[in-house]
């Protein structure tokens, strides 16, 4: 059976520094997958690998068996490969209301059009509070996203995600920013999802990672060093020996 | 949290047309103002209506889509030759069809500079653009046999609108037809910055790349901007045409096109209220110092450019809205 996604032998490197090393995975459909490593691992390199904000020195990512390697960021949404950005990208002079309903209208094929407005589409003004309701948005609705909080903007992030109903949903580090007191309302919109949704969550919080996912994939150095249940990630050897190594050069830096 | 989020929780409309509404009343007092108070000056308020047509069309790609360009007259002047070659060569002399015709000129001009100038970022962009107006400006100073090159375009009449109207010596005629023109395209655009193609627009001025993970084509939606702005600038350039009855190789000039810039910064980029504003203020100061001083009225435009930029760089409409803004706040 072909899986709904797959990456086949990903390559990438910065000048001499290689980032993405022989990278391959697949997910399928109601996956819960975290990707996890020490920092500068190449999680995020792997997401803009994978989504067509970066080119691969070589591989192939594959939805539902074809090939969309040579497609655009743009082609690759709408074939249902999905983000979100580890620095939120959001339009600061926009509200949240704007930001999904741009987002749903663009899902409906309507963004074009140059008449009417999202404020008088009631199912699009409903299916987009009813998306802010989700994450804990309402009130700050028709609030410029420059005014709102931090944390609230990665709340919108999920939601601008969630608009857009894909079939595989990359996040990378959802919750990096978010207050700890909040981070309940990403849980509650990730148990949210629907569950034939593939996500691939990247995370650094390791309770948010094992009460999530039922799958870890552990990246270190460009490496895909393990891939397995959650429990045995924290037994590995060469999982505790990567983080150990990333920690003491840490300290020693 | 219920599943279900109950109607009444949607906040409602804001009250965006009671505001347009506001808006078109203010231009239509200050065009009966203007039309009462200047009635000597008209060909001077005509001339500014035209150019407002240019700057609100620049506006629409520099302001709401935030692409850089110092080439814009060549949208606007390819709609003062199509209507004026039209018109001069063609005997096509309905000032409607002339309009109509000059706004295809401008659509097109609008497709290729789009096509050209998105292909770069930033400064190379600006550069694009600047290349666009000159090889336009030396295409129609060559194509002389039709564009009458360097001495202008002339032996253009056109008829009585709609049959009715003459164009009269004092252009009360041509005054009245551009303020028709100008609110006409006033509202078609204010319908087109609050749709979502515009929502679309402003979006990818803030962050393209995000605009791409929504699955949206930025490169096409900027394309598309472009040909309505040259819509927008063909009708002025063909208006321009039919008030004046010629058009001169200025019109598809860098100056031109540098002036709007200057105008729409004057005003504030990224509203259309800002575009309008910007071009009475201009064209007005530019009559009253080049009466008073005609050696030095560009030193006493550009210090007063230096000025806003420096001291209101929202321009004059922007930093009007928010000193507004702010008293409402303060007021609540
Ligand atoms: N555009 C780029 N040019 C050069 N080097 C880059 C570029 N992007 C990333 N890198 C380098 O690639 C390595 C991996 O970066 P990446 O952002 O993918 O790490 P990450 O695993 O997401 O880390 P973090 O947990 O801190 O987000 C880092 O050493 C980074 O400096
Ligand atoms: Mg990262």
């Amino acid at each position: 059976m072909t899986a709904l996604f797959e990456v086949d032998h990903l390559q990438k490197a910065f000048g001499g520094l290689n980032v993405t090393r022989d990278v391959s995975l697949a997910l399928g459909k109601g996956d819960r997958v975290a990707l996890i490593g020490p920092n500068g691992a190449g999680k995020t390199t792997f997401v803009n690998l994978v989504t067509g904000h970066l080119r691969p020195d070589f591989g192939q990512v594959l939805m539902g068996g074809e090939d969309i390697s040579r497609f655009n960021p743009m082609r690759r949404v709408r074939a249902g490969l999905v983000r979100s950005f580890q620095v939120t990208r959001l339009f600061g002079e926009m509200t949240p209301e704007e930001h999904v309903a741009l987002a749903i209208l663009q899902r409906q094929g309507k963004s074009g059009r140059m008449a009417g407005s999202s404020q008088a589409m009631p199912d699009v003004m409903r299916e987009t509070y009813e998306i802010l309701e989700t994450l804990n948005l309402t009130a700050l609705g028709r609030v410029p996203v420059s005014e709102i909080a931090y944390g609230q903007q990665r709340l919108l992030e999920i939601a601008l995600a969630l608009a857009l109903r894909p079939k595989v949903l990359l996040l990378d580090e959802p919750a990096a920013g978010v207050p700890h007191s909040d981070t309940f309302l990403i849980e509650n919109a990730l148990a949210q999802l629907p569950a034939d949704l593939a996500v691939l969550m990247i995370e650094h919080d390791m309770d948010l990672v094992f009460r999530f996912a039922k799958r870890v994939i552990v990246l270190a150095a460009g490496e895909i060093i393990f891939d397995g249940l959650p429990v045995d990630a924290t037994n590995d050897l060469r999982v505790r020996e990567a983080y150990l190594g990333g920690y003491a050069n840490g300290s020693a830096a | 949290m219920s599943a279900g989020v109950s109607v009444t929780a949607i906040p409602a409309q804001t009250r965006g047309w009671q505001r347009d509404l506001i808006g078109i009343s203010v231009i239509l007092i200050a065009a009966l103002a203007g039309y009462f108070l200047f009635p000597n000056n008209l060909a001077l308020l005509t001339r500014m209506i035209a150019i407002m047509l240019l700057v609100l069309s620049l506006d629409l790609v520099t302001g709401y889509c935030g692409v850089a360009t110092l080439g814009h007259a060549a949208l606007f002047g390819s709609g003062a030759y199509a209507a004026g070659i039209a018109a001069a060569h063609f005997g096509i002399t309905e000032p409607i069809t002339m309009i109509a015709i000059g706004a295809i000129g401008g659509a097109l001009a609008g497709l290729i500079s789009g096509v050209v100038i998105l292909r770069g970022h930033g400064l190379a962009q600006l550069v694009l653009s600047i290349a666009i107006i000159h090889l336009f400006h030396e295409a129609a100073n060559k194509a002389s046999e039709y564009t009458g090159g360097s001495d202008g375009l002339s032996g253009i009449s056109p008829d009585p609108i709609l049959g009715v109207f003459e164009f009269d010596l004092w252009g009360r005629t041509a005054y009245v037809f551009g303020i028709v023109l100008l609110l006409l395209v006033f509202i078609l655009l204010r319908i087109l910055v609050r749709s979502p193609f515009g929502m679309l627009c402003r979006g990818i001025r803030q962050d393209p790349v995000r605009v791409s993970a929504m699955g949206a084509s930025v490169k096409l939606t900027l394309i598309k901007m472009y040909a309505i702005s040259g819509l927008v600038a063909g009708v002025g350039g063909a208006f321009n045409a039919v008030s004046t009855q010629v058009v001169g190789l200025d019109s598809l000039s860098f100056t031109n096109s540098a002036e709007a810039l200057v105008m729409l910064v004057l005003g504030g980029v990224g509203s259309l209220y800002g575009a309008l504003i910007g071009t009475i203020a201009f064209i007005w100061i530019e009559d009253l110092v080049s009466a008073a001083n005609p050696f030095h009225w560009l030193t006493i435009v550009g210090a007063l450019l230096i000025a806003v930029v420096l001291f209101a760089p929202k321009g004059l409409y922007g930093t009007a809205a928010t000193f507004v803004e702010r008293y409402r706040r303060g007021a609540k």
